[in-house]
């Protein structure tokens, strides 16, 4: 009787792995949520070792949903027609169905809000606990970079400040004024941010002690010879004012690359309120800043968690395989990545290079090949992926992640190659693929092209005349030739030139030579 | 973890920043809308529109870096066949690595496309289109009257008596003659009570003359005097009369092909839809005429086939008649429209003349002619020859400055005549 046997084997299989399904059939409820939850956190605190910020799930429908993606996916933010215009584009592709929405949002908060869509199966829902709940959470609380710039217990509190005072100010001010600021303010609001922590200000009894230190100093290491030795003639005049110049300059911060820090604290003609809104916009930028630089590792960490956190509630029979399929075929198409000629194709996949490269770290802790050992000896066959990937989503950006975990086993099968596009040249030149020869190189390139501070243009503020024309000096470092785009550069000069009240310059200096090759003006306002 | 439901939270939390954005590209939507209607049929003027406006206004410029200087470096997923130094054919437009999609904030040129509301539309649409002298006829020999509240007066009518402000009143004299409350005249009897139950006579008698004194005060001082009385003012204010009733005539002869019909009707569509957003207090009526007139309702008018001689001056008749019964011109403003093939039984085009110059002209605010063509003209021009209609109603025109005419070849020049016909401040033929 081979059929009874065949009957009488998954029961005993499914007896052992404990347990019946905890949801059948697409449709969700509350009580189903919950009992998905505890079962994902038993896995993700127990197995994967996660620690999370509590969880807050929020139920919306498609309509809030899409209101959420104007407003750059906080649930409170500021009125601006430049969100008014995210919102018509959304809309219209999702009412045409040539885009669908996200299946969730996730805020990086304290407790952290993440939004479910109510069109979503039961499956979907699960999915989306596993991946925003568990994954984007547990980045959000421990990554150093969120640690480090982002206030998760206080942005609720200042996103609802931020809307009321904007709201204010229309009031008052009208509301074409508060606009002109916003739009201003926006148009520099990727040059808004701080990349380093300041050094903290001394008090002053710190400071006296150190001034006290160094004249103790001075006085020990006194040497007369000192005085004799000879110094370059120096026109008196042309000194001091040299002296002059530098003297103000540092008072004043510079050079300073927070374009917006820097016009908040010192335009001459702004009003408090203005300042204030700079601010605003300053401070929302500053906490999108870690997001920008953590694509891969953030959606890679939530993808691999949810993956994990699936399957072993499917080895536990806690899903049906229908649901299992019905994830599979969701997760599969988030991880697509197209090749460079396919009309699909829209750049690398942050989702599909995260999940990869950190799929492919469990496999070098667990089962590594001869070539793993000599690429990653320190965690090759250590048997604690979890461990190590802990540690990589703590303490790694994407470009410092993928510089240091790029396996060639991944540029492999992503088929990676590098090219070199010289504009001088008339064709673009393959400079290394995935062979011996290239792996270093492209993951060198690779992480370059990861590297926030080479995406964006350098440009700080050098110069300002306070005590002439008040003329704010504005300077673009040209690395490997490559300058501004022209029509951009110009209607963001203009945009800043409201800010500053008086005429904005922008040079390009070719960072090697400091040449300057090129020069952009902005008018006065007055 | 705590589930939150917030479906029931109020959606379109982003209106208010579309209507911004609206606002702020509002000479580019415009444009677009009157773009989108040249291409659509009237009877989808009720929906929504996808509109596409050019980027420019609208754009939020960021600093970046140009494609196309210096040497950059890219890499990219998929190689099938190239092996170091090769060199590629610099691809055309965009870059290869870049991996450009059409988002919202992209730098280019492209047109920005989006979906306006049916309201949004519309709203665009009839922006600046609105009957002519809607008010100024009425306030110049108006009867209307409208009450309105004018504060307080010591007389009137019992129905206008204010309650609360003759309390109000009650209240503050009998507070400042003293007259004592119910309370204490209460107290003191109770005190009298229990001085007389313990029997002290010097006591009893204080208090029973205190007691006889209030009582006097209270009967003296009446609670409510007729001089606290106050009742509510109207004034009569003369109101400025903004009633209108539209008189929709269309010639349903045989005459009138199908094309033609259809032409007729899409302008009344658009005249309705216009008529009924624009006004809460716009009556319409419809008349529709072969060789007698009837009035009809909207479904009727627009779906209902019929076929027949033209006798176009009943249908004048039928409006003045309709006019003369129901719509005193000292209450309303009367507005007339008209759509026909122009072609008329012979004799009756001079009937139609006087009947328009001498009765229903003068009657009317505004009076527009909208004679339609086969359409195979494409244009004004091809119509090939004035219609008697036409040439009977260019004697009219010239002595009535409120008179209105306008051919119409195809449907493409419906939007542009109605338009022309509307627009604030009014072209006239």
């Amino acid at each position: 009787m081979p059929d009874t046997g065949a009957a009488i084997k998954p029961k005993i299989k499914r007896a052992a792995s404990a347990g019946a399904p905890l949801f059948t059939g697409p449709n969700w409820d509350f009580g189903g949520l919950r009992k998905v939850h505890d079962a994902i956190e038993r896995i993700a605190v127990d197995e994967l070792g996660l620690d999370t910020y509590p969880l807050q799930i929020e139920v919306i429908t498609s309509e809030q949903m899409l209101d959420a993606y104007a407003s750059a996916g906080l649930p409170l933010m500021y009125g601006h027609w430049s969100f008014g215009k995210h919102f018509a584009y959304h809309e219209t592709l999702y009412r045409r169905g040539l885009a669908g929405l996200a299946y969730e949002i996730v805020i990086n908060s304290n407790p952290v809000i993440c939004y479910i869509m109510e069109e979503n199966s039961m499956t979907m829902q699960t999915l989306v606990i596993a991946h925003a709940g568990f994954g984007h959470n547990h980045f959000f609380k421990n990554n150093y970079f969120y640690r480090q710039w982002t206030d998760a217990d206080g942005i609720m509190d200042y996103l609802s400040f931020a809307r009321d005072y904007v709201a204010k100010c229309e009031e008052k001010y009208g509301y074409e004024a508060v606009e002109t600021i916003l739009d201003a303010g926006h148009a520099l609001k990727d040059h808004g941010v701080n990349r380093y922590a300041h050094r903290s200000r001394p008090n002053l009894a710190e400071e006296r002690r150190r001034a006290s230190d160094r004249a103790a100093y001075e006085e020990a290491a006194f040497n007369d010879l000192w005085r004799t030795v000879p110094t370059p003639e120096k026109d008196e005049d042309e000194a001091e004012d040299d002296d002059k110049r530098q003297g103000m300059k540092r008072k004043l911060g510079l050079p300073e690359e927070n374009l917006l820090y820097f016009i908040e604290k010192r335009a001459p003609r702004l009003e408090d309120w203005q300042r204030e809104l700079i601010r605003i916009v300053r401070h929302v930028s500053q906490y999108f800043y870690p997001q920008r630089q953590t694509q891969v590792m953030n959606e890679g960490c939530a993808t691999f968690c949810h993956y994990e956190i699936m399957n072993r509630l499917h080895d536990r029979g806690f899903i049906t395989e229908g649901a299992m399929l019905e994830f599979l075929h969701s997760h599969s198409s988030v991880v697509f990545q197209p090749g460079f000629d396919d009309p699909r194709y829209g750049g690398l996949n942050p989702y599909a290079l995260g999940f990869s490269m950190m799929s492919d770290i469990k496999r070098i802790c667990t089962n590594p090949t001869d070539e793993d050992r000599e690429w990653f000896a320190d965690i090759a066959g250590n048997q604690d992926p979890y461990g190590v990937l802990r540690h990589a989503w703590a303490n790694y950006r994407d470009e410092s992640f993928i510089l240091q975990y790029m396996s060639p086993e991944i540029i492999r099968r992503f088929r990676l190659f590098h090219i070199n596009d010289d504009s001088s040249k008339p064709s673009l030149r393959v400079e290394a693929i995935h062979d011996d020869l290239g792996y270093r190189r492209i993951r060198s390139a690779l992480s370059r092209q990861y590297d926030l501070s080479r995406r964006e243009p350098d440009i700080q503020v050098v110069d300002v005349d306070l005590t002439g024309d008040r003329c704010l000096v504005l300077a673009h470092y040209v690395h490997d030739g490559v300058l501004l785009e022209e029509k951009s550069c110009r209607s963001v000069l203009r945009h800043t030139a409201v800010l500053w009240g008086y005429a904005v310059k922008l040079l390009e200096i070719e960072a090697a030579t400091d040449k300057v090759l090129k020069t952009y003006e902005a008018g006065d306002a007055k | 973890m705590n589930v939150v439901d917030r479906r029931q939270n109020p959606k379109g939390k982003s209106l208010s920043n579309r209507q911004r954005f609206l606002e702020r590209a509002r000479s580019e939507v415009k444009g677009a809308v009157q773009e989108a209607l040249r291409k659509r049929k009237v009877a989808d003027v009720e929906h929504g529109e996808k509109i596409a406006i050019p980027t420019r206004g609208i754009i939020e410029p960021v600093f970046h870096h140009s494609r196309r200087t210096g040497r950059t470096d890219h890499v990219v997923p998929g190689n099938k066949e190239y092996v170091r130094g090769d060199e590629i054919p610099r691809p055309q437009g965009g870059g290869d690595g870049g991996g450009r999609d059409g988002s919202p904030d992209g730098s280019g040129d492209d047109a920005f496309e989006f979906t306006l509301t049916k309201e949004e539309f519309l709203d665009m649409f009839f922006e600046d289109l609105e009957l002519p002298d809607l008010v100024k006829k009425s306030l110049k020999d108006t009867t209307a009257v409208d009450l309105q509240r004018a504060g307080y007066t010591v007389t009137g009518s019992p129905s206008n008596l204010s309650v609360p402000r003759t309390m109000r009143q009650s209240m503050a004299r009998r507070i400042s003659l003293k007259r004592p409350k119910l309370g204490e005249l209460q107290a003191l009897r109770e005190e009298l009570e229990k001085a007389k139950a313990r029997g002290a006579e010097e006591e009893v008698e204080r208090l029973t003359l205190l007691l006889e004194r209030s009582e006097r005060r209270s009967k003296i001082i009446p609670y409510i005097d007729p001089l606290d009385v106050r009742y509510r003012r109207f004034e009569r204010v003369p109101k400025p009369n903004t009633e209108a009733v539209m008189f929709c005539l269309m010639d349903v002869s045989g005459s009138m092909t199908e094309a033609m019909k259809d032409l007729a009707k899409r302008f009344f569509m658009l005249l309705h839809v216009f008529l009924i957003r624009r006004y809460r207090h716009v009556d319409v009526v419809f008349i529709r005429h072969t060789s007698t007139a009837e009035e009809v309702d909207e479904e009727t008018f627009f779906y209902s086939r019929e076929t027949g001689g033209t006798v176009v001056s009943t249908a004048l008749e039928k409006m003045m008649e309709i006019a003369r019964a129901r719509y005193s011109t000292d209450r309303w403003n009367i507005y007339g429209a008209q759509a026909s093939d122009g072609d008329n039984y012979g004799a009756d085009s001079s009937r139609c003349v006087s009947l328009l110059g001498g009765e229903v002209l003068p009657l009317c605010q505004y009076f527009a002619y909208v004679e339609v063509g086969d359409g195979t003209g494409g244009s004004l021009t091809g119509l090939s020859r004035d219609s008697d209609l036409w040439r009977a109603y260019s004697e009219v025109a010239p002595a009535h400055p409120h008179f209105a005419m306008r051919r119409v070849g195809d449907p493409a020049q419906i939007f542009s005549v109605f338009h022309e016909l509307f627009s604030k401040g009014g072209v006239r033929a």
